[in-house]
């Protein structure tokens, strides 16, 4: 997702001569193409995250289309407030890019991960929030970005070398999430997964098909917005509907999920219950890679699989 | 033009304003109302009919507790009306005690949140060099607002980019409202604040000190940076001032961080500045 990142960036850059992309002193090696190609538009601004948003939304107040780079919870949590104020109150469009998104840098401790970037930001006015879950995506979601010219975009990735799950690059428009194939019309479960976890939700579809249930699944490429016409036909039509995110169950895609069903079942009850599947509400304390982590927080195939099966008995019963 | 008579009324005015709305904070608009009259009365290059030209000198109040300050200052020189000013704190009105973005023209930052101006200012520094445009952008800091570790991320970056046009951002003015007093006590009492010029300068500006009530010296300060900096540095002018600067009975007391004067301090304070009705 990383190289995908930075293969569309500098696509962009090269056509574009407003873009302008800040990195805070990461990605050694990885931008040389765009500091040979593109010298006056690359600045390593240091680790000095809080600076780097600023610089980026006094450059989008000049007309430029600045990207910033590092790893997510720097680029976010670290800098909520310049988010926040610089960028989300300003409406300037700026890309905020987070590399190592939820357990995707599981060995380097709890420092670095990112299980609670998409809740504090999805509560930020004007802030779209995306979460591809393959390289390809990662490009759509890139051009996503560039057309919003009315405020910034949060884009978490994952980290280098995950394979790409689909073959070419899913054609996005704002608040549509991307419905992957072989999908049931009239599933017992419809998986929404968020991101990172799109493999594991592959994985976990086939295992639930394999015990003779309809799923239908979906890539949702965006928080936030959510997409509103897919939660409406995915609580109609099924019996559970199950998010999955490598983010904490609180405040992430599932609490966003969890939200919009409150607010629509004041106009109707919905047939299908919600089933959140996400990290807990703790810091990992024990190391180990990204295997391990999804597997002690619950973000495996088979531990999804648990879950939902247990959880269908409670849901409504189909028809 | 008068500055000094200008800034007078501007005191005026933003005593007024404080008086009648309720605002706080007047302490610290009066501590840098010279620099804001100096600067759009002489020096900026900014056509407040065209307040959005790309080429036009950029300022941002950093310390924007004190925005009465810009707000009198950007209307005295013809950015809005009177209505505009005569609304300011009121329920629905363009002005805030603290501004938000784009709230009249030429206001170039929402700021209030300390340590936001600079990085922002840095940034349209960095895009006129980027487009090979001839603006200037100041900014203009309190001292406690050094306490803040973005400014000092921000310092460090200003004279270490480097692109085609070279290295440093020469366009660049940060300007510190040196009043020696914060929100509770004296700055260099709450954090180690002093040899404030020396650190800028350690931290690669081309920092000088001046009187930053001397209006003849900030004019030819600001002057000399926008017309001909040829130090390939950033500029930071530390600007010694005094908080309540004008009105005696306002002056280095930090009661009047929060304090709003009543009527009859109101009509001394005018007595006082010479501008009585």
């Amino acid at each position: 997702m990383r190289n995908a990142f930075r293969d569309a960036v500098y696509e962009w850059a090269k056509r574009d001569e407003r873009v302008v992309l800040l990195s805070a002193d990461i990605g050694n090696r990885m931008f040389d193409a765009f500091k040979a190609d593109i010298p006056n538009r690359f600045y390593n601004v240091g680790i000095a995250e809080q600076n780097m948003i600023g610089l980026a939304s006094g450059l989008a107040m000049s007309g430029l289309r600045p990207v910033c780079y590092t790893i997510a919870n720097f680029t976010t949590y670290r800098v909520i407030e310049q988010i926040r104020v610089d960028l989300c109150y300003h409406h300037q469009p700026v890309i905020v890019a987070g590399v190592g998104g939820g357990l995707s840098y599981a060995t380097l401790g709890s420092t670095h991960h990112s299980c609670e970037d998409i809740g504090m930001l999805r509560s930020l006015p004007g802030l779209d929030v995306l979460t591809p879950g393959d390289p390809p995506e990662v490009t759509a979601c890139v051009e996503l970005a560039k057309q919003k010219t009315d405020g910034p975009t949060y884009i978490r990735l994952g980290k280098k070398g995950e394979p790409p799950i689909h073959a070419d690059v899913p054609t996005l428009k704002p608040a549509t999430w991307i419905t992957m194939p072989d999908g049931s019309d009239s599933p017992d479960v419809e998986l929404l997964s968020c991101g990172t976890v799109l493999p594991v939700a592959i994985d976990a579809a086939e295992r639930l098909r394999s015990q003779g249930l309809g799923v239908a699944l979906r890539s949702c490429v965006s928080v936030k917005p959510l997409d509103p016409s897919a939660l409406e036909q995915a609580f109609t039509r099924s019996r559970l509907v199950v998010t999955l995110e490598e983010h904490s169950t609180q405040t992430g895609f599932g609490s966003a999920v969890a939200e919009w069903k409150a607010d629509r079942e004041l106009t109707a009850p919905l047939s299908a219950g919600l089933l959140r599947l996400g990290t807990p509400d703790v810091f990992l304390h024990r190391t180990g890679s990204q295997a391990y982590a999804r597997k002690i927080t619950g973000l495996t195939p088979d531990a999804i699989l648990k879950r939902v099966t247990e959880s269908l008995v409670q849901a409504t019963p189909a028809g | 033009m008068n500055l000094s008579r200008t800034a007078a009324e501007l005191r005026a005015t933003v005593i007024g304003m404080s008086h009648a709305k309720k605002c706080p904070h007047l302490g610290s608009a009066l501590s840098c109302l010279d620099i804001t009259t100096t600067l759009y009365g002489s020096v900026l290059r900014i056509d407040p009919k065209r307040a959005d030209d790309p080429d036009r000198d950029r300022f941002i109040l950093s310390k924007g507790h004190a925005a009465p300050a810009l707000y009198a200052t950007l209307h005295r020189f013809g950015f809005f009306g009177d209505d505009v000013l005569e609304r300011f704190n009121e329920d629905g009105a363009e002005l805030a005690e603290q501004p938000s973005p784009g709230c009249v023209p030429g206001m170039e930052a929402a700021t209030g949140s300390l340590g936001h101006g600079l990085p922002i200012g840095l940034g349209m520094a960095l895009a006129a060099k980027i487009q090979g445009r001839d603006y200037k952008a100041f900014v203009c800091l309190s001292d406690g607002e050094c306490n803040e570790g973005s400014v000092w991320e921000a310092a460090m970056t200003a004279p270490a980019l480097s692109g085609a046009w070279g290295k440093g951002l020469d366009n660049l003015c940060a300007i510190v409202d040196y009043n020696k007093l914060q929100a509770t006590g004296r700055s260099h009492e709450i954090l180690n604040l002093p040899n404030l010029a020396e650190k800028w300068r350690a931290f690669g500006w081309d920092a000088v000190e001046v009187d930053g009530h001397d209006l003849d010296q900030l004019v030819k300060t600001f002057t000399d940076f926008r017309d001909a900096n040829t130090s390939g540095k950033p500029k930071a002018v530390i600007a010694h001032t005094v908080k309540g600067k004008g009105v005696p009975f306002m002056e280095d007391d930090n009661n009047w961080h929060y304090r709003i004067p009543n009527a009859d301090e109101v009509a001394q304070a005018r007595q006082l500045l010479g501008v009585a009705e």
